[in-house]
């Protein structure tokens, strides 16, 4: 088992990172009520985590027994059926899913399976657990339908259903949805945060940590948890004993994005930019998000670029990720983005150097 | 046919007959709605329970509540139109004329229906009740609802009044909340129906921004305009929910509360609510602050003074920081906002230069942009106007 599953804290009682998020959780649930829910915060920053912990602190441990379904749905929707499959995970307790992999059609499936949740109302012997609960991921890659259509089945069926939403954004969650969830804001673990969760988890396999490596580890993981306690488990594959300066592994598409970034610097003809082409299509059919790409590739050139360059560089780089999001292929605009900064940094050259 | 000209007519009295018993068979489903939800019990809204049921007790409108105590006193009322910013008491106002009309027992079951689950009440979902409907054009908001559901229910013909105590005029009430969201196509549509129904239907309106109600539908109604409340009116009104609720606040959480609510009451409420359910019955500035999703002042200040610093590797750091710290950023931009407009020492025209880019930012992150991104390049730009830097690049 990797260590991030290994390690991921299954109570609230044993958080560490977020501990007084977690208590006041605890103070939440324990009414036997809790209102509707809304994680928001950075990946890596221990929302799921949370989220699992909270479930059992509610239902105790029949909420972990899990299992995967792929379900079929067929939607009634006025004048034609849709036919919708997805994937949910479910225990007795809850249900968890990710609306917005149905695509366009993502309102219908809030909606139908919030209703047949609804009607298969949960009997508690003990008669105290009157609702399940509903677990949403990425509800800001919802549609703007399908959120709206989530505010009023929230208050249709909220006796029987509590909703608990993910997302890491919550600028793209809807005003409405929001204010009718608690908001409950996860923010990324510091570094010493991270160091010590990894020191923990050191002491745990019994390993012995040289001084300052898993500041160094935690330096490196960009404030993610997750990326970190990989990234720890990979180095002790990779060397142990650890040694004082023992390198840690960058991941291989990242590499990869700075070698783009040091072709781009070092010559700007078409020549070069079709070169590039085909290092960003390799990246884009290993499934690493243009997105994350584009972040990172700016990041790499900001390293090497002057102020008043820098100021330019990251306007276009705004610029060409809106232009993405709003059109169809990642890569023109990706592509875009490399012959813009090719262009302004030969100009830039020419003009300081003739 | 609604201002003196003559009695409205009665409808027949098997006509009547029929709606009594409708009335007592909605009565009593809501009833059984609302002890299903007692069951699951956490024992009401704040913002429910505090809600004025008398439209003399609505805070602050005074105008807006002169005007219609004398509307009531003769029982008599026009078509409305209320508008306004959000949480300044529209629906509440219009909720309160149909309770003093009708006296609505009905209604009042039907909001602690709504009340046990959800933090606010802007969408009533539509009832049958027979004399108030309180729909929401939002959730449907095509034609089709208009010209079918609306038009039949405004057509039922109503019956004598017979709750003592209440004047029970002899038309029913058609309460279309949000209805700004509401299509061009549909308003005209309800144009026809206002007038062919008025002898037996009223309307209200409520809506934020009137601009978006067409001018012949907006022409037939008499519109209130609702302000937003000072800040001395939302402290009274919290003050008087807390001793109610048995909440401790101190001086500077009641100033926090009143001042990131802007204006709207409903918005104090719910954050004050949900404090409480989190952090107990004593409530900081500092616990009030994490539940509204409001960005600390000193992060944001930290931005800016890092834009003021003209460092950019500087302003990148806050804007990582700000990114890792999970703040929307679309908030972010508000408050920034906010200083930058407050501030004494930038001149005017720096100022248009960063609002400028705020404002298409917002625009980029409502069409889905990464935030990091965004935030980075307004925190740029901000820097190149703050050092008077051009605007572009040039290279001769």
């Amino acid at each position: 088992m990797l260590w991030v599953d290994k390690y991921r804290p299954r109570t609230l009682d044993k958080v560490i990172v977020h501990d007084d998020i977690a208590s006041n959780l605890k103070k939440l649930v324990s009414e036997q009520d809790c209102p509707h829910l809304l994680f928001y915060g950075p990946p890596g920053s221990g929302k799921k985590t949370l989220i699992m912990a909270l479930l059992k602190q509610m239902f105790g441990p029949g909420a972990e027994k899990v299992k995967m379904e792929n379900k079929a749905w067929k939607i009634d929707a006025g004048s034609r059926t849709i036919e919708l499959e997805l994937t949910t995970l479910s225990s007795t307790h809850h249900v968890e899913l990710n609306p917005s992999d149905a695509g366009f059609q993502d309102r219908y499936i809030v909606q139908e399976i919030i209703k047949e949740m609804a009607k298969n109302r949960p009997i508690d012997t003990k008669g105290k657990k009157g609702f399940k609960v509903l677990v949403l991921n990425e509800v800001d890659k919802l549609s703007r339908e399908a959120q709206h259509s989530l505010r009023r089945t929230m208050e249709k069926y909220s006796a029987s259903c509590r909703l608990i939403l993910c997302c890491n954004s919550s600028s793209k969650v809807t005003e409405a949805v929001r204010s009718r969830c608690l908001n409950i804001r996860v923010n990324a673990p510091t570094n010493d945060q991270i160091v010590k969760v990894l020191e923990f988890i050191g002491k745990k396999e019994g390993l012995q940590l040289p001084a300052g490596f898993a500041a160094r580890i935690a330096n490196h993981s960009n404030r993610s948890l997750r990326r970190a306690v990989l990234a720890f488990e990979t180095c002790k594959v990779q060397q142990y004993p650890f040694t004082v300066d023992q390198g840690i592994p960058p991941l291989d598409w990242e590499q990869y994005v700075s070698e783009i970034a040091s072709d781009i610097i070092n010559e700007q003809s078409p020549k070069r930019l079709f070169l590039v082409r085909g290092k960003l299509y390799e990246l884009l059919v290993n499934c690493i998000p243009p997105q994350i790409i584009l972040k990172k590739l700016l990041s790499e050139l900001l390293k090497k670029l002057d102020s008043e360059l820098k100021h330019e560089i990251c306007h276009w780089a705004a610029y060409y990720e809106h232009r993405m999001c709003l059109g169809q292929k990642a890569i023109f605009h990706i592509e875009a983005f490399v012959a813009k900064f090719m262009s302004i940094y030969k100009g830039f050259l020419i003009a300081t150097f003739g | 046919m609604k201002w003196g000209k003559g009695k409205p007519q009665r409808s027949l009295s098997s006509q009547g007959r029929t709606r009594c018993l409708k009335l007592k068979k909605t009565k009593r489903r809501f009833k059984e709605n609302g002890e299903r939800e007692n069951r699951t019990g956490d024992g009401g809204n704040v913002g429910e329970r505090g809600r004025p049921k008398q439209v003399k007790d609505v805070a602050s409108q005074e105008e807006v509540v002169r005007v219609l105590t004398n509307t009531l006193e003769t029982a008599n009322c026009p078509h409305m139109l209320f508008y306004g910013p959000p949480g300044t008491g529209k629906t509440t106002t219009a909720l309160a004329i149909a309770h003093q009309l009708f006296g609505l027992l009905l209604l009042k079951e039907e909001l602690h229906a709504i009340s046990t689950v959800t933090f606010i009440l802007m969408t009533v979902p539509i009832t049958l009740s027979n004399e108030v409907r309180v729909s929401n054009a939002s959730d449907d908001r095509g034609i089709n609802v208009v010209r079918t559901k609306i038009k039949d229910f405004a057509a039922v013909a109503v019956g004598t009044g017979t709750r003592p105590g209440y004047p029970c005029p002899p038309y029913k009430i058609i309460i279309l909340d949000e209805a700004d969201s509401m299509t061009e196509d549909a308003q005209n549509a309800l144009r026809r129906t206002m007038e062919t129904y008025s002898k037996v239907t009223r309307f209200f309106f409520i809506c934020n921004y009137i601009s978006r109600i067409i001018e012949p539908l907006a022409s037939r109604c008499a519109k209130f305009r609702f302000k937003s409340l000072s800040e001395e009116i939302m402290y009274n009104r919290i003050l008087h929910i807390c001793k109610e609720e048995g909440l401790n606040l101190d001086s500077e959480a009641l100033s926090t509360l009143s001042s990131i609510s802007e204006g709207d009451l409903r918005r104090a409420i719910t954050y004050l609510q949900s404090a409480a359910r989190l952090f107990g019955s004593s409530i900081s500035a500092k616990d009030l602050i994490s539940v509204s999703g409001v960005i600390p002042q000193d992060a944001v200040q930290a931005l800016f003074a890092a834009c003021k610093s003209g460092q950019f590797d500087q302003a990148n750091k806050e804007v990582n920081n700000i990114i890792s710290e999970g703040y929307p950023v679309s908030q972010m931009l508000n408050q920034l906002f906010e200083v930058v407009v407050n501030a004494d020492d930038i001149s005017d025209e720096q100022k248009a230069r960063i609002c400028k880019r705020l404002g298409e930012a917002d625009k980029c992150l409502v069409d889905g942009a990464d935030e990091y991104l965004q935030l980075l390049d307004v925190a740029s730009n901000t820097m190149k106007a703050l050092s008077n830097m051009p605007e572009e690049l040039k290279f001769d």
